[in-house]
């Protein structure tokens, strides 16, 4: 026979576990602003853009984009979501193919 | 030289364009403008406030050409998510940011756009049907900006996804229906190329 009335033996108040279940990121991590390669764009432009909109060198500049074209992608930046966020949405606005990420090594 | 732009003394560029070319770039940018679309503000002109603070989209745009000018910001072109969860995240995340800057980025291509047409109909024709653009370093950067955006998108419908697809576009066959798009393509990214070097100089 079973018995359906028992008390449950449960916490009602778990209000605090709850809140665990949602990952909390580690706020000293900083996130990272990623530039993808794409045919189009020229790698005279995407220098340009590494050096007018975050004021690199132009050997900066260039050893960047160059990792953007050999390797697909480079870490152009890096900071509070908030900061890279304005970089990506900068990055679109060149027609640059950009996105951000928490940097976990 | 025709089809290069070169830099001015003081700043700025200037190109030599024919009446065939200057259509050419006038009638594709009115193409981009089409495409962008209006502005959240213009369909209520009355209402100052509407532009700013109207939402932007959460999804990406359906239309090719709109997802590479509008790319999702969070994700990783190279490498699946982890799991649903993860996935789920960076749709959210993406969703998020784009109602915050797609308005802002599409106003910013459309002004682009506009400054591109309008420096166009501001030429005077000289000679035998052509004109000799001049642009200040502002409307150069314009361009620039306008430029990469009308070779993103025809590099998008031209379905250019890859550095072997580019050589490919090299080689077509005169009757391929793609050549005049292609054409089109190499020959603003020699406009492009040659007016990011008077900006660099």
């Amino acid at each position: 026979m079973v018995t359906v009335t028992s008390p449950a033996p449960v916490e009602i108040e778990r209000t605090e576990s709850a809140e665990e279940v949602f990952a909390v990121p580690e706020p000293d991590v900083p996130w990272v602003t990623i530039v993808h390669n794409d045919p189009v764009n020229l790698m005279s432009y995407v220098t340009y853009v590494f050096q007018t909109y975050f004021g690199y060198s132009k050997d900066k500049a260039t050893k960047l984009m160059l990792d953007v074209h050999h390797k697909g992608r480079a870490v152009v930046s890096s900071g509070t979501r908030e900061e890279m966020e304005r970089d990506v949405q900068a990055m679109h606005g060149y027609g640059l193919w950009a996105t951000l990420q928490q940097d976990r090594k | 030289m025709p089809g290069q732009f070169e830099p001015l003394p003081g700043g700025g560029a200037a190109v030599a364009l024919d009446d065939v070319e200057i259509s050419i770039i006038r009638s594709l940018a009115v193409q981009l403008l089409e495409l962008i679309g209006p502005g959240p503000g213009e369909d209520a002109p009355s209402d100052p406030l509407a532009e700013l603070f109207a939402e932007g989209p959460s999804e990406p745009p359906a239309d090719p050409v709109l997802r590479r000018l509008f790319p999702d910001a969070y994700g990783d072109p190279e490498k699946a998510p982890d799991s649903p969860a993860q996935a789920e995240e960076r749709r959210a995340h993406s969703a998020e940011f784009r109602r915050f800057t797609e308005n802002d980025l599409r106003a910013g291509k459309r002004e682009n756009a506009l400054a591109v047409i309008r420096s166009l109909d501001g030429l005077a024709p000289v000679g035998e049907g052509g004109a000799v653009l001049k642009l200040s370093p502002e409307e150069s950067r314009r361009w620039l900006g306008s430029l990469n955006d009308l070779r993103l998108a025809i590099g998008s419908r031209l379905e250019i996804a890859d550095d072997e697809d580019t050589e490919l576009l090299y080689r077509l066959p005169d009757e391929d229906p793609r050549k005049p798009m292609v054409m089109a393509y190499l020959w603003l990214g020699g406009l492009q190329e040659t007016l990011v070097s008077t900006l660099m100089s």
